[in-house]
């Protein structure tokens, strides 16, 4: 697939101003996080001396990263996290998706009701209902699971999930889920294996919004899960941050750390965002 | 083999009327055409008999049994769409298999029924392609071939030529036509191509606004239309709807086809002034302003000078023009 903007229709100068725009932005957004990268290695005199210099060899020190791995249970709530916002993910993308199909697809009484109450949560934050969250949690014996925080995540992942989606399942093609059904195929086979694959960009870019909030949120780890046991990566670095002294060396590489695992969710998404296998479908 | 059968056939969306009190038989091996102006409910129909869309009230019947609330798969029917459907993610030998495997179908089996239609549509050297590899009209092909290989009663087709370019158009509908010969199978098109309507069909279905006008053959819709709206429909160019008055008849209008009226320097006839002059070097059309009727087409034979602004009288051939009342129903006045 040809790059527009290396086609015949785009010429020189508008590609060399388009990336001059594009670069200017990438160093504008990465410079934080290139900022936290660079401090994390320096010595917490250097952090303070000068935060905007590179290491050099006597300001490089890794005693954040040691105190990281030493101190803790940081690989345990790197898995944690990883658990819990795979999981979340996993069934906000599933159940949204299927509901998406749904609601795209069949006609029945209600069905345009059933859509606004499903979005609905999107405009009404899901910590309003913390208290009432808190009970359920107890009252099912949940707390300082992990299970809890998947629950939670997924319903507040999901209005957007299916709001988003829905209007996607729209635009499968109908004649190609008729033919489907003429060859036999079921309603789920018909949502499995052709109405996903063809909302796939459409899926990716939910799970990138999904993904970044679940990740970074302390607020649900510390009501509900705030055991040893079930701390997550933004709880569990807590400690490094006092209300009189802030271990900076080891918030800065917990912080690097607690990067990777989104970049690598990142770049599995947006390889599906790029690839359109949808071309020749219909038409 | 393959008979389809409506009675009393309705479908509403909500509380409009989509399809009206349709009663149709369509014999074994026929070749059926609903045709219609755009919106008149032609695709509804044809996905009512293919199962994909409830039926409101009435039945259909294939082969005498009723198949109401029978899946689309049971039906024994197979479907082409417009928009050709072919499942993306797989090859063309895929596309084409699927129904039978999902049938349970063993495999050698379905391997021979794919060879046998790709054989039949020249699609051999393309079955391991995806349709995003496909030229237009090879997809539309392999939709055909996909409906060939389920050997079904009924083949459904909904516009299935619309997405090509004039050349294929003209190739693939000959192919459809040879494919209904060799077949011998029931087929149901839906189209809103007068050519295509002419000359595929057995017998021809008009519908407006989900009702039927009129069934018939091509020739016996052409010679003898039952109203107005059917004589407007079928040829092209387009029947001319002169003012009955004006000449002298007993209804509103007089219908005339353009090739029924010929062409004079003065004399005897209706006086008019050219408006326009289409060369097709096979045959000539002239368009004549005349009051009180308006544009007139003249459809003539061969190569003829005429231009612009000339005036001149047009002559109908009386005998073969139609008589309509206000509402366009047919008038058969006794002949003067
Ligand atoms: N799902 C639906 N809900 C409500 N109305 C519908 C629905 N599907 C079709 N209609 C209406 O039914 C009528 C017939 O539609 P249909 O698609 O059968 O027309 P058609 O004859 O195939 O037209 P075309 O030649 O443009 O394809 C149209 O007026 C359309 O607006
Ligand atoms: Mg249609």
């Amino acid at each position: 697939m040809a790059n527009p903007l290396f086609s015949a229709r785009g010429n020189l100068g508008r590609t060399a101003a388009a990336h001059a725009i594009l670069i200017v932005y990438t160093i504008l957004a990465l410079y934080p996080v290139f900022l936290i990268l660079i401090n994390s290695v320096k010595s917490r005199r250097a952090i303070f001396n000068d935060p905007l210099a590179l290491p050099t060899a006597q300001t490089f020190d890794p005693i954040g990263f040691q105190t990281v791995l030493e101190q803790g249970n940081f690989l345990l709530y790197f898995q944690n996290s990883l658990i819990v916002t795979v999981a979340s993910l996993f069934f906000v993308l599933l159940f949204g998706a299927m509901a998406a199909f749904a609601l795209a697809e069949y006609r029945f009484r209600g069905n345009l009701l059933m859509g606004l109450y499903l979005a609905l949560g999107i405009m009404i934050p899901i910590r309003l209902g913390t208290v009432a969250i808190l009970e359920i949690m107890v009252a099912a014996g949940l707390v300082n699971t992990l299970t809890s925080l998947v629950l939670v995540y997924t319903a507040q992942g999901l209005p957007l999930a299916v709001f988003i989606l829905q209007e996607f399942m729209r635009q499968v093609s109908d004649d190609l889920k008729n033919a489907a059904r003429i060859d036999g195929l079921s309603e789920y086979r018909i949502f499995f294996t052709i109405a996903l694959p063809l909302v796939r960009p459409a899926m990716a870019t939910v799970a990138v919004f999904t993904m970044i909030p679940i990740w970074n949120d302390l607020w649900f780890p510390l009501i509900l899960a705030p055991g040893e046991a079930t701390k997550t990566l933004t709880l569990g670095s807590q400690i490094f941050l006092g209300q009189y002294v802030t271990d900076w060396n080891a918030v800065l590489a917990a912080l690097s750390l607690a990067i990777i695992p989104v970049v690598v969710l990142y770049l599995i998404f947006s390889r599906q965002l790029i690839r359109g296998i949808t071309k020749g479908a219909v038409k | 083999m393959g008979q389809l059968k409506l009675e009393n056939a309705c479908k509403s969306f909500g509380n409009v009327d989509v399809i009206r009190d349709v009663n149709l038989d369509v014999q074994d091996g026929e070749f059926c055409v609903f045709v219609g102006p755009s919106g008149c409910g032609k695709s509804t129909l044809l996905r009512m008999i293919a199962g994909l869309e409830d039926i409101t009230s009435g039945d259909i019947l294939i082969d005498g049994q009723v198949v109401n609330t029978t899946p689309p798969s049971q039906r024994e029917i197979a479907m082409v769409f417009q928009s050709y459907a072919l499942y993306p993610h797989l090859n063309v030998r895929d596309n084409m298999g699927l129904g039978l495997k999902q049938a349970g179908q063993p495999k050698a089996q379905v391997a021979s029924a794919v060879d046998r239609a790709a054989g039949m549509l020249d699609l051999g050297k393309y079955l391991d392609r995806r349709p995003g590899e496909l030229s237009g009209g090879q997809r539309q092909r392999v939709a055909i071939g996909r409906a060939i290989v389920r050997k079904p009663k009924l083949f459904l087709f909904d516009e299935p030529l619309s997405n090509l370019d004039a050349a294929l158009r003209v190739q693939t509908r000959i192919e459809i036509a040879n494919l209904h010969r060799e077949l011998g199978a029931t087929m149901v098109y839906v189209t809103h191509d007068q050519v295509e309507a002419m000359t595929l069909a057995d017998r021809i279905v008009v519908l407006r606004d989900g009702r039927v006008e009129q069934v018939g053959a091509p020739m016996e819709l052409y010679n003898n239309p039952a109203n107005e709206f059917v004589a407007g429909f079928i040829g092209s160019p387009k029947m001319n709807f002169l003012n009955g008055p004006a000449l002298g008849a007993v209804g509103k209008s007089v219908g005339i086809r353009p090739e029924h009226i010929t062409l004079a320097g003065s004399g005897d006839g209706i006086e008019g002034r050219v408006s326009h002059v289409e060369h097709l070097g096979g045959e000539t059309l002239v368009y004549v302003h005349a009051d009180p009727h308006g544009l007139v087409t003249v459809r003539l034979f061969g190569e003829h000078a005429y231009a612009v602004n000339d005036r001149l009288v047009m002559r109908p051939d009386m005998a073969r023009a139609f008589h309509f009342d206000e509402n366009g129903h047919r008038l058969h006045p006794a002949p003067a």
